[in-house]
């Protein structure tokens, strides 16, 4: 049996406008370039990937299903710029074959730094989803998948989730393969379900490359490679960026069509079917322990946190920003808080990541800056300009306690 | 393979730009084991000369050449002229009269001889005189000389390439360091501007120093696209450690911002003081500090009081070597303005001490660089912005100096040279 789970993240951050030493206002973020954006992936990824899923779903009338973790700030942007699109996902909700994971509200890495933060946006996140799609989650995942032992304690603590979506990191599988459920350490009542990146990968990123010995990828030999699963494992996740469909892989690639056939080269095979994650996770047991004592995420080859921490600057801004969090509360002013919590969104870092600037490659294209020194910059004169907002409102003016201890990391690594 | 090439003060006593180029790419070239003949004005001011040994002076034939120690393959010959780099028309007349009149007190002869001396230097007439002149001379040191190549450095040398390589029958190379146009804005002076032209027009390849000027010389003098070729400058090695002294006048606790270069429009200082008032108006323990001279040295002392910040302007002048490496070792940021830089070595010097820095995109080496600040000249708000961030966040301070430091690794002058070699060859294969 090989069940078919696909879960797709869906995100925008609030990307902060040019934020100078002469600049004072409290107005952070490029409404303008935010909108205009929302509006463009709207057109080329959410409207047609939706109407392509709503079409699935009707055709193999219930046997067709997928998952959504949408994040909060991209929610409130939706509803501002592009409400239409929120209609197709309250659409979706309605026909049953969906899932909506939960995760932080702010797509921030809150629970490396604050469990309060973290806490509190993982509720708020709860709540919205359930306002708006009639659903309370059970299956969680963190910021880009950034997960380790803790994590799974934390949330087994929460009694809110049955399980957590996490990556298949070669080195915590070894000879394992992440086609069946797993358990963290010392948890009862969650289990995970890891990400088969290879295949993952195959749709998100390879699909278009003419390079690539599998090019062209057509539904049926994917799902040919998916049927190798039977006999060697339960699931196959396919876990990936929603904006696979149309933006990362542009609809002249074939990328929609081939979605269009999945279904039905999956469903060929009588061995094979499509289920959500909870459903998964109620269908079959863990076969083993899935020990994460280091944290792993879903970025790069490192599959670790250097693409958001890995350097002084980074390691530098998001202290500095976490070192607030007594200020902003103690302020119980609404819209600095809002702020602040904007800044947590954890691309603002990964702008600061100078990993492969040298070699100026992927992650430059995501990037609205130049250069991750001018990210930084911005960022800075943002905080600090908020941290001065803050300090007015106590009447006690004083310096950001700029985080001198830039090798202390802060987290549990 | 032989070279002719024809250039400047060797070793360079930090003349500038071009001497540093010089003598690293003829180094790196001398290591891949190509052969060179380097062609040398020499005047009766040899203050700056102070590197040159005379090791094995030629004996068996009539012309003197000397060569440097570590230099396997070049021998140097000096050619007696006037000529030095970096100066406008105008100042070449007043050298040529400071000359003129130091003969004059030496030998004690009246004025009407003094211009033509026992020594050979001549120094009446103007620049294009002079440069003809020394086009002469360098022709007859290549009389008789077996080489495959002529590679002219910058415009002071073109007429001299261009008669050689006739003369010889063999491919010109000539190589822009800086157009008219990097140092005289639009108001260029038409005879230079000309001078450069034949010399870009009568070679067989273009080298520019970056894309930047690729352009200038394709657009602004005419020159065919597939005749020229970018070779990107580099940087010696600095394997030297870094001593930290605190020897200046200069309170610890306090930043240093540093200007390095020459006092002039190219160089876009004014821009560098009016962002200085800038950054002064959000922070206070801070110093500029501005090493070098030029010709609007006091227009700039003067701008520097007239902005109300005189106080926090220090002015080294000229620095030697030695005193260039303290200036980075105290600096925590290194700004390079340039209004029009056809490269600009001195961002990569910069590196090599490991001093973070902030240069203008209208610069050359913007175009190799990435972990450096890069702001556009005129933007006085944004380079401001971006120092006040650097001296504030030591992160940023950090993160730039480790990574500039790597960057600048891969800088060599051997991949300029190699680029050259390869440039020679496809213009000596035989048809």
């Amino acid at each position: 049996m090989a069940s078919v789970c696909f879960y797709f993240q869906v995100h925008q951050p609030y990307r902060l406008r040019h934020y100078t030493i002469f600049d004072s206002n409290g107005l952070y973020f490029d409404d303008q370039k935010n909108a205009s954006i929302c509006r463009k992936v709207a057109k080329k990824c959410y409207l047609p990937a939706n109407r392509l899923m709503l079409e699935l779903i009707d055709k193999y009338e219930g046997r067709f299903k997928i998952a959504y973790s949408i994040t909060g700030v991209l929610l409130e942007q939706l509803e501002r710029y592009c409400p239409e699109v929120l209609s197709t996902f309250e659409e979706l909700a309605k026909t049953g074959c969906v899932e909506f994971l939960a995760e932080t509200y702010y797509h921030s890495l809150s629970f490396l730094y604050s469990r309060n933060e973290f806490f509190e946006q993982v509720y708020k996140h709860i709540e919205t989803i359930e306002r708006l799609f009639g659903q309370r989650p059970r299956v969680f995942r963190n910021t880009e998948l950034i997960y380790n032992n803790d994590l799974a304690t934390t949330i087994e603590e929460m009694a809110e989730f049955d399980g957590i979506i996490a990556e298949g990191a070669d080195h915590i599988l070894g000879y394992r393969s992440p086609n069946f459920i797993y358990q963290p350490p010392n948890c009862k009542n969650t289990r995970l379900l890891l990400k088969n990146y290879k295949l993952s990968d195959d749709i998100a990123f390879r699909f278009s490359n003419h390079d690539w010995s599998e090019w062209p990828l057509r539904s049926d030999k994917f799902a040919n490679w998916i049927n190798q699963i039977n006999g060697n494992g339960y699931v196959c996740n396919l876990f990936m960026d929603y904006e696979t469909f149309g933006e990362h892989q542009w609809d002249d690639t074939g990328v929609f069509e081939f979605m269009q056939h999945l279904p039905e080269e999956i469903l060929k095979y009588p061995d094979n079917d499509f289920k959500t994650p909870s459903e998964a996770l109620k269908a079959y047991s863990a076969v083993g322990t899935f020990d994460v004592p280091h944290t792993i995420s879903w970025a790069d080859m490192e599959r670790d946190l250097s693409a958001w921490l890995g350097n002084k600057m980074q390691l530098g801004a998001i202290g500095s920003l976490y070192n607030l969090e007594g200020k902003i509360k103690q302020c119980e002013d609404a819209r600095l808080l809002e702020d602040w919590r904007k800044l947590q969104t954890s691309d603002h870092f990964y702008y600061m990541c100078t990993k492969w600037f040298n070699d100026g490659d992927v992650h430059k294209y995501f990037n609205p800056y130049d250069s991750p020194y001018d990210s930084y910059i911005n960022f800075m004169n943002v905080l600090d300009n908020l941290n001065y907002r803050c300090s007015n409102i106590l009447a006690q003016p004083e310096e950001v306690e700029s985080s001198r201890t830039a090798h202390q990391e802060m987290a549990v690594v | 393979m032989k070279v002719f090439m024809l250039g400047w003060e060797f070793p360079p006593f930090i003349s500038g730009g071009l001497g540093t180029a010089c003598y690293g790419l003829t180094k790196a070239m001398d290591q891949l084991g190509i052969k060179i003949d380097f062609v040398l004005p020499r005047t009766v001011e040899s203050e700056y000369s102070t590197h040159v040994e005379l090791l094995t002076p030629g004996s068996t034939r009539s012309k003197a050449y000397l060569k440097y120690k570590g230099f396997k393959n070049v021998r140097f010959l000096a050619i007696d002229s006037p000529l030095r780099p970096y100066e406008t028309a105008g100042v070449h007349g007043q050298h040529a009269e400071k000359i003129s009149a130091g003969k004059q007190r030496i030998l004690g002869s009246d004025a009407s001889s003094a211009g033509r001396m026992g020594d050979g230097i001549d120094c009446s007439g103007d620049i294009c005189t002079m440069v003809h002149r020394y086009a002469e001379a360098a022709c007859k040191l290549a009389q008789g000389e077996q080489f495959d190549i002529v590679h002219a450095h910058d415009w002071m040398t073109y007429p001299a390439g261009v008669a050689v390589a006739a003369m010889s029958g063999q491919p010109l190379v000539v190589h822009v360091h800086s157009t008219e146009f990097d140092r005289s804005g639009e108001h260029v002076n038409q005879i230079i501007y000309d001078i450069e032209r034949k010399g870009m027009h009568a070679a067989d390849k273009v080298i520019a120093v970056s894309y930047l000027t690729r352009n200038i010389i394709i657009t602004r003098y005419g020159v065919a696209e597939y005749k020229v070729e970018v070779v990107h400058n580099a940087v010696e090695q600095n394997d030297e450690e870094i001593i930290l002294s605190n020897q200046t006048g200069i309170k610890r606790g306090e930043k240093i911002v540093l200007f390095l270069g020459r006092i002039t429009m190219q160089k876009g200082p004014e821009y560098f003081l009016q962002a200085a008032k800038k950054v002064l108006e959000f922070m206070d323990n801070v110093k500029f500090v501005i090493a070098g001279d030029g010709d609007m040295m006091h227009q700039i002392i003067e701008m520097a009081v007239g902005l109300g910040i005189g106080h926090k302007v220090l002015f080294a002048g000229f620095l030697c070597e030695g005193d260039v490496k303290k200036a980075f070792d105290m600096a925590d940021l290194y700004v390079m303005p340039s209004v029009s830089e056809p490269f600009g070595i001195a961002a990569l010097e910069a590196l090599n001490h490991d001093v973070p820095v902030l240069i203008s995109k209208q610069s050359g080496v913007s175009e190799i660089l990435r972990n450096v600040l890069k702001v556009d000249f005129w933007d006085i708000n944004e380079t401001a912005n971006k120092m006040v961030s650097v001296l504030k966040n030591s992160p940023l301070q950090m993160t730039l100096r480790e990574h500039g430091d790597l960057e600048v690794r891969k800088l060599r002058w051997q991949g300029a040279a190699e680029k050259c070699a390869k440039i020679y060859e496809e213009l000596t294969v035989t048809v």
